[in-house]
């Protein structure tokens, strides 16, 4: 099994140097994971590095396809509440 | 230790009196003791008068991040040290030292390098640390500064203070991880993301480690902190007094900026930033308690040049690669020049003290008549500390704010952030409206030339449009408009009544 960078990496390089199992390449038009290198950190680390640093939701995807950072997970808002927090936000 | 003097030399906590009024005069750092004051004289980033003499210029090496604030995207630079919306293109240390000793021959008075991101220079040690050390080797008359969100500082101050680094600063928007918790969503943190109250309460317990550590060991400290309306506004007061406890030596406030098309989360939540009277209003508060610099433009982390100029065109990699620098030649040169700076600020120095006092004589042979009130004026410069740039062609104003005790310096402002600066972007009428709007709160606006349209409509907006002082440095000039009207009794009625000084 194994990660997945899809479309809309923004190459911040943040997961590169974390990754140990040297899977990670800069590449165009956005960062990929070699398939047959990652170990999805299994030995190394609780959690999986790449996704536990990466700053866009939807972008790293788990063994099975899932994304690791679905949307909300990083601004720390669940979508379903993005309106009652703007609004709040509008009030500053 | 020694640095704490400078808490104590800025006076007891509220009780200062550096909002306008006390005389103290036009060098906010005259307080600082003389070898922190030798360090800085030729750094633009930290003296008021340096920075229109000497240039700093920063290089992109460090891209990755780690941790998310709520008013960075990251597809850009990092927001903490720059502004949004500018993608700089990502060197290798070696093309970055290249690239270093290229600008130094070319433009002799870049005396500072900085490492400022794109993301977080301390994030990524080995090509931060490793830039600094060919850098520190090859042209030692460059002065090294590096910023940091603070996370991986504590961990990392042996190794800068290993190169020798002179200044850092670390952004630093609250103390209080309630607070924290509303600018950061999250950290990454001993290898997992860490959310929530927690990712702040670390961040902020790194932060001030890391700012003690830098101070214990001699290193000049610089905090920056972004003005939130609404989350961090009052909270920054706190936080400039505990800055000053532990020995920052200077605390500089930037302006939120937050536009749904940065993409950013406040942005696209609709957060609002500070206007200029809330941002002066708390610099204000804050200069009570440690030198504020107010002299900070937001420069972008990739920018080569002085004063809002950029250069970085002629220093692309392929043309810097054909050349061969032969930097010590460079660097006497460089030591010449800088030499002529010196005297020339020295005999700047002379002058302008002739000009206070003589406002000052002027007050004094009219006692019976209340203190006129001061008047804020803009200055259309390009550096060199003098009045020279057509108002047409400028993308920011230094604003002043004359008294009859002094000059005081108050802050910059710009008038198109994402505007490239050339004649290209956006119609005139919308960029000079604009502009007037940024110039709110002053009533002239000096600058070299100023063709017959904006005039026009500088005066219907009540800011009158002074082109009398071309090239004369920059106080005087200031000293001399505000005695003019001063004579005219244009600055007996109460704050904001007058607003023109012809008809
Ligand atoms: S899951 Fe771990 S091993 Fe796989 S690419 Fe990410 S960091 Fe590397
Ligand atoms: S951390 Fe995320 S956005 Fe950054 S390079 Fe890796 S996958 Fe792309
Ligand atoms: S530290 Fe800088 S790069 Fe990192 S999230 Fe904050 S503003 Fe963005």
């Amino acid at each position: 099994m194994a990660f997945k960078i899809i479309e809309g990496c923004v190459n911040c390089w943040a997961c590169l140097p974390l990754c140990p199992s040297e899977a990670i390449r800069e590449a165009l038009p956005h960062f990929m994971i070699d398939a047959r290198a990652c170990t999805e950190c299994e030995g190394d680390f609780a959690d999986p590095q790449c996704a536990s640093i990466c700053p866009i939701e939807g972008v790293i995807l788990d063994g099975l396809g899932v994304p690791v950072n679905p949307p909300g997970s990083l601004t720390g808002i669940p979508p379903d509440r993005w309106a009652e927090i703007r609004t709040q936000i509008q009030a500053r | 230790m020694e640095l704490k003097v400078i808490a104590d030399a800025a006076g007891a906590p509220g009780g200062g009196c550096a909002s306008s009024g006390c005389g103290a005069g036009g060098d906010k750092l005259a307080h600082l003791p003389e070898a922190i004051r030798a360090k800085i004289n030729n750094h633009p980033c930290f003296s008021e008068d340096a920075h229109h003499h000497y240039a700093r210029m920063h290089v992109a090496v460090a891209p990755a991040c780690n941790i998310q604030c709520h008013y960075c995207n990251r597809k850009y630079d990092c927001s903490n040290e720059s502004r949004p919306g500018v993608v700089s293109e990502v060197l290798t240390p070696e093309q970055a030292v290249k690239k270093v000793i290229a600008v130094a021959a070319a433009i002799p008075q870049m005396t500072v390098l900085g490492i400022a991101g794109p993301g977080d220079p301390l994030a990524n040690p080995q090509r931060t640390l490793e830039t600094f050390r060919q850098l520190s080797e090859n042209a030692p008359d460059i002065k090294l500064c590096v910023s940091t969100n603070g996370l991986a500082l504590p961990g990392l101050v042996d190794e800068i203070c290993k190169h020798n680094i002179e200044h850092v600063t670390i952004t630093i928007n609250c103390v209080d991880p309630d607070v924290g918790a509303k600018i950061y969503p999250w950290i990454f943190w001993n290898n997992r993301r860490v959310t929530g109250r927690k990712a702040a309460e670390i961040l902020i317990e790194q932060q001030q480690k890391g700012l003690e550590m830098l101070v214990a060991r001699g290193v000049l400290v610089k905090v920056n902190s972004v003005l939130i309306p609404g989350v961090n506004a009052e909270h920054l007061k706190e936080v400039s007094r505990v800055v000053k406890a532990k020995g920052a030596f200077l605390h500089n406030v930037m302006p939120l900026i937050a536009e749904p098309e940065h993409g950013t989360f406040y942005g696209m939540m609709g957060q609002r930033g500070p206007t200029n009277e809330e941002l002066s209003a708390l610099q204000d508060a804050c200069a009570g308690d440690m030198a504020m610099m107010r002299h900070c433009r937001q420069c972008r982390a990739d920018a080569v040049g002085m004063l809002g100029e950029d250069r970085g065109d002629e220093f692309t990699l392929d043309k810097i690669a054909e050349q061969d620098v032969d930097y010590a030649a460079a660097m006497a040169r460089r030591a010449e020049v800088h030499a002529a700076i010196e005297a020339s600020r020295t005999a700047q120095r002379r002058q302008s003290s002739e000009t206070f006092v003589s406002i000052a004589a002027l007050t004094r042979r009219r006692p019976a008549r209340p203190e006129p009130r001061p008047v804020l004026m803009a200055v259309a410069t390009m550096g060199g500390g003098v009045i020279n740039q057509h108002f047409g062609h400028a993308r920011e104003f230094l604003v002043y704010e004359a008294s009859t005790n002094d000059v005081r310096f108050i802050g910059h402002r710009k008038v198109d952030l994402y505007c490239s600066g050339d004649e290209t972007c956006g119609d005139g009428e919308s960029v000079l409206a604009k502009t007037i709007r940024v110039l709110d709160g002053c009533e002239v606006v000096l600058c070299s030339r100023i063709g017959y349209e904006p005039w026009g409509q500088l005066e219907a907006a009540g800011i009158v449009p002074n082109g009398e002082h071309a090239m004369e440095p920059i106080e005087d000039a200031v000293a001399a408009v505000y005695r003019e009207m001063d004579e005219a009794g244009l600055l007996d009625r109460p704050d904001g009544a007058m607003h023109r000084m012809s008809a």
